[in-house]
């Protein structure tokens, strides 16, 4: 089956800092791919480019950029705006900036559907309510009626995700969905989306940096650093096998429930995510890499120990498995 | 649609900046005196009609005053009264929205009253009562301008200030240990100032406009200052058969508050969309 | 046994909300009868779900919000009645939200200097070394001072907030979320830090997070938020091992853990969302509870105590 987004070759680069290096990412219908990685390494900017929302000093190229089939990269703002909040939908890691604080929720919710359907107000009214109800949100009658800033951080995450589905999108980009919800309400929403997947045949690019919803949600995961992939595999192979050294120290650092040493400091990865400029040579992750090796400096390659599973370091799968 | 913005940001910003640097340089820009007048030179068309002078170059009016030297100079009370008023009604304005804004409840309760009651004072009655009570000036006429222009900065700053208030960094400052008068100075107003911008061009628009029609009717500037209003009122005699008379004043005026919008149209879609991270 | 830095006694916090122009306005129990305290020294947890008014506990405790009922001792002194200088040299916050935690229009060096300045005892000079001297502290290059937050990650952003937070040596820090908008291998280093920082200049957290494993991580004890009220207190360890109240039960059984296949648990919470706008009578968990009785939705249960120790729920003993 063909792929209903399909980003090949991304790179956006703001001035000379590149933020995205050659990412390439499918994501099928009824699927959920997740984007893990540190922050800072280029998971926001690439929905954003998708969305074809990136700020006005960032620049995007891609050598494929496809939606549904449909050639994206080259579609203006008119045809953009006409395909987002309509076929795709994006939830925005900053709910409290992408929610108009000026307006009420109901509003804001119906405003999209009038705008994308044009139906009427009150029509579009009953749909918002109707979703509020649908992401587990009580008295939406109420809601509709309150502004932004009355709403916990969970309450607006839920109106964020209802107003991405205001038009039943095929596609949707939820940038860390549940960061700000605590433990039942994530698996709440989680359910609620693999649901909403199951019913509409939703596909979903999720970006989280919490390795329990990956392992919980994602059909497959691409782990991205500095802007590049550099691990993509089926979920279970990636939690099983994991290749790149990167991914074997982010799964290091989360404490695991029940597994809890009060008195050790957690492990983590030393150092940061270095800011890579245009004309960067070699693994990004050196500095910070135990396995480091000279070569590390120059060219790369993409190496694939199994179908479908693929990495970028130097160092080959044998080798690995063994060090 | 993106560069057709800049484009329009750009040329605003072009007319405005022209026109102030011609107001600020007049006595440079025009060589004769816009007072002078020369009975025997009255209604000379502009230098490139037939029976121009080169000396006149837009002609003169209808008492032989160089009607270029009175346009450069009327740039000059135009774009005083604008931003006089904006500087006057902006403090006003902001003063009462961010207070209200900020404390919330029974002053903010006040600050919403005296809002309305301001929108409910119909404003060219008012002008019109007050020049004529106290007889017309420029100051007068800025004063009174000042004076009534404020509500949408009031409007729009106390709006902004309930938003930027209820952000954390706020909360933090007064965790810190800030006093009110510094969190109010130092972390809201710097952050509500953009949308600010947008309303003191909107308002400088209003004000020039305003001045224009109150001189024309003869109760703004007193003559014979070269207001643009004024000089539109005095060649309203003339325009049948000298129609350059008003054309040359008139169209100032449109392209002057043209420009002003554009900019703060253009202003307001920086602001929207410029969202830097 | 040393006096508590924080003692907040019986507080209660509600809101007005109107729904509409001429709705009936309604009444939002943010928080109903809290009390708790904070020993010098200790770590508190605070853990619930969304909206049962963790943030608003926090913002009473550091006077960013009246109560509407009890009252709030900070190091036995009235929070009410201390002065702000005085009061930010006690108790300092930590936000969850690195985006707005932070003046867009200031310099890192001025957003952290800000807590100095506003003692006005320091001069420029010291204020400056002070500043360069916090910003390594947290692992930050001193000349990050000259960025603007924009120019930051989040990480980078926290570690500033951390920084300001920490720059005049307060006794407790409230920590709300406050490694909730970063990832795993950041969290690791801000939690470290943490850890560090509270060693160091002998701090007292009182720590909200909705992440059971890094409250478990950090906390020395733990409470569970529930509507506005705390359902259960223990010392950390014996909370995780043995939970009594079934909201702490279902909230640890709702942990995602990152091991594949094992899907999204159910969390037998049923669909019914708390409403603080409506607190059912009786137990205020009865209608969620997936072991309610007749007696839970009749009569509210009575608060258990043995210190450590704190159940409300008909159907627990502490033992
Ligand atoms: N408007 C901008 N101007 C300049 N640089 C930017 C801008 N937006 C993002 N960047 C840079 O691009 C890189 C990628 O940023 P991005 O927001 O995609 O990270 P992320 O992976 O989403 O991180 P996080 O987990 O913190 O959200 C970062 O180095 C960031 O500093
Ligand atoms: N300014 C306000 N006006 C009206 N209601 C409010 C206000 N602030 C908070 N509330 C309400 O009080 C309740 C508790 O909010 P609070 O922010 O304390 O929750 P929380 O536990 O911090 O949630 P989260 O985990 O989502 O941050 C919520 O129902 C919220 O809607
Ligand atoms: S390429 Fe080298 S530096 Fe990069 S992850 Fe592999 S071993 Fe480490
Ligand atoms: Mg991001
Ligand atoms: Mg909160």
């Amino acid at each position: 089956m063909s792929a209903l987004l399909e980003v090949s070759g991304l790179e956006i680069s703001f001035g000379t800092l590149s933020a995205v290096r050659g990412a390439s990412i499918e994501v099928r219908r009824g699927e959920t791919h997740c984007l893990v990685g540190e922050s800072g390494c280029g998971k926001s900017v690439t929905a954003l480019a998708v969305m074809g929302l990136l700020p006005n000093n960032g620049l995007r190229h891609a050598a494929a950029l496809r939606f549904d089939g449909q050639d994206i990269l080259g579609l203006d703002e008119k045809g953009m705006s006409r395909l987002r909040g309509d076929r795709m939908a994006m939830i925005f890691q900053e709910p409290m900036t992408s929610l108009n604080p000026a307006y009420t929720v109901g509003s804001q919710m119906a405003e999209v559907m009038v705008r994308h359907r044009g139906v009427s107000k009150r029509a579009a009214l009953d749909r918002a309510a109707e979703l509020l109800a649908r992401v587990r949100i009580t008295s939406p009658e109420m809601r509709l009626g309150q502004y932004p800033h009355q709403l916990s951080g969970g309450l607006r995450q839920r109106v964020m995700i209802a107003m991405a589905l205001m038009c039943e999108p095929e596609l949707l980009i939820a940038d860390e969905p549940t960061t700000a919800l605590d433990v039942t309400v994530q698996a709440q929403i989680l359910r609620l989306l693999a649901d909403l997947q199951k019913d509409l045949g939703l596909a979903i690019l999720l970006i989280t940096h919490d390795l329990g919803v990956v392992a919980r949600t994602a059909h497959r995961v691409s782990v991205m650093y500095a802007g590049e992939v550099v691990e993509s595999s089926p979920v279970e192979q990636l939690f099983e096998r994991p290749m790149h050294p990167y991914t074997r120290g982010l799964l290091s650092c989360v404490p695991v429930p029940g597994k809890i040493r009060r008195d050790q400091p957690l492990g983590s990865i030393p150092g940061m995510v270095p800011h890579v400029t245009s004309g960067f040579e070699g693994c990004a992750f050196r500095q910070r890499c135990a396995l480091v090796r000279p070569d590390c400096a120059g060219p790369i390659a993409r190496r694939k120990p199994e179908v479908d599973h693929d990495y970028l370091c130097q160092i080959a799968p044998e080798d690995m498995a063994t060090s | 649609m993106r560069s057709w913005r800049a484009w329009g940001l750009w040329l605003g910003a072009f007319i405005v900046g022209f026109t102030l640097l011609v107001a600020i340089f007049a006595p440079m820009v025009a060589t004769q005196d816009p007072f002078a007048q020369d009975l025997s030179r009255r209604l000379v068309p502009p230098s490139w009609m037939e029976g121009g002078r080169p000396q006149h170059f837009l002609g003169t009016d209808g008492l032989g005053r160089d009607y270029f030297a009175r346009l450069v100079y009327g740039a000059r009370i135009s774009m005083l009264i604008g931003i006089a008023t904006v500087v006057t009604s902006g403090i006003i304005g902001i003063a009462f929205g961010v207070i209200g804004g900020y404390f919330g409840g029974r002053i903010d309760d006040v600050v919403l009253f005296t809002i309305t009651a301001r929108l409910s004072i119909p404003l060219i009655l008012v002008a019109l009562a007050v020049v004529s009570l106290v007889g017309s000036s420029l100051t007068v006429v800025v004063a009174t301008l000042g004076l009534l222009l404020w509500d949408r900065f009031a409007v729009v700053a106390r709006v902004a200030t309930m938003q930027v208030r209820t952000l954390d960094y706020v909360a933090a400052a007064w965790s810190a240990g800030c006093s009110q008068p510094y969190i109010v100075l130092r972390e809201i107003l710097p952050n509500i100032l953009s949308p600010l911008a947008v309303v003191a061009t909107l308002e400088m628009a209003l004000a020039i406009l305003l001045e224009a029609a109150l001189s024309f009717l003869g109760l703004g500037v007193p003559p014979p200052l070269p207001s643009w209003g004024l000089m539109i009122a005095e060649a309203k005699d003339y325009m049948f058969f000298n129609p350059w008379v008003i054309m040359v004043p008139g169209m100032s005026l449109f392209v002057l508050v043209f420009g002003i919008n554009l900019l703060g149209d253009g202003l307001r879609d920086l602001l929207k969309t410029g969202r830097v991270a | 046994m040393s006096a508590p830095l924080i003692e907040v006694r019986d507080v209660g916090r509600q809101f007005r909300v109107r729904s509409g122009l001429f709705g009936q306005p309604k009444r939002v129990v943010a928080v109903d009868g809290v009390s708790l305290s904070l020993k010098p020294g200790e770590v508190l947890g605070v853990v619930g779900e969304s909206g049962c008014g963790k943030s608003t506990l926090a913002k009473v405790i550091l006077g960013l919000l009246e109560p509407t009922a009890g009252e709030v001792l900070i190091d036995g002194k009235r929070l009410a009645g201390l002065d702000r200088r005085e009061r930010a040299k006690l108790i300092q916050p930590v936000f969850q939200d690195p985006f707005s935690s932070l003046n867009p229009r200031r310099r890192v060096r001025d957003i952290v200097g800000m807590p100095l300045e506003a003692q006005g005892e320091a001069t420029a000079g010291e204020v400056r070394k002070r500043v360069e001297a916090m910003l390594e502290r947290v692992g930050l290059d001193p000349s990050m001072g000259e960025r603007l937050p924009a120019q930051l990650s989040g990480g980078q952003r926290q570690r500033v907030a951390i920084a300001r937070a920490l720059v005049m040596r307060p006794r407790i820090v409230v920590c709300d979320e406050p490694t909730s908008a970063l990832d795993v291998s950041v969290q690791a280093q801000v939690l470290n830090l943490l850890a560090e920082l509270r060693r160091e200049f002998g701090l007292s957290y009182l720590f909200i997070s909705h992440n059971l494993a890094v409250v478990e991580h950090v906390a020395t004890e733990v409470a569970v938020m529930y509507l506005g009220r705390i359902v259960e207190q223990n010392d950390a360890e014996t909370l995780f091992r043995d939970p009594r109240h079934p909201y702490t039960k279902a909230l640890l059984a709702s942990v995602l853990t990152p091991e594949p296949k094992l899907g999204i648990p159910e969390t037998g919470l049923g669909d019914t969302m708390p409403d603080p706008t409506n607190v059912p009578p009786g137990c205020r968990f009865h209608p969620r509870c997936p072991v309610a009785i007749e007696r839970c939705g009749l009569e509210a249960p009575a608060t258990q105590r043995k210190a450590p120790a704190l159940v409300e729920c008909h159907l627990a003993t502490i033992t």
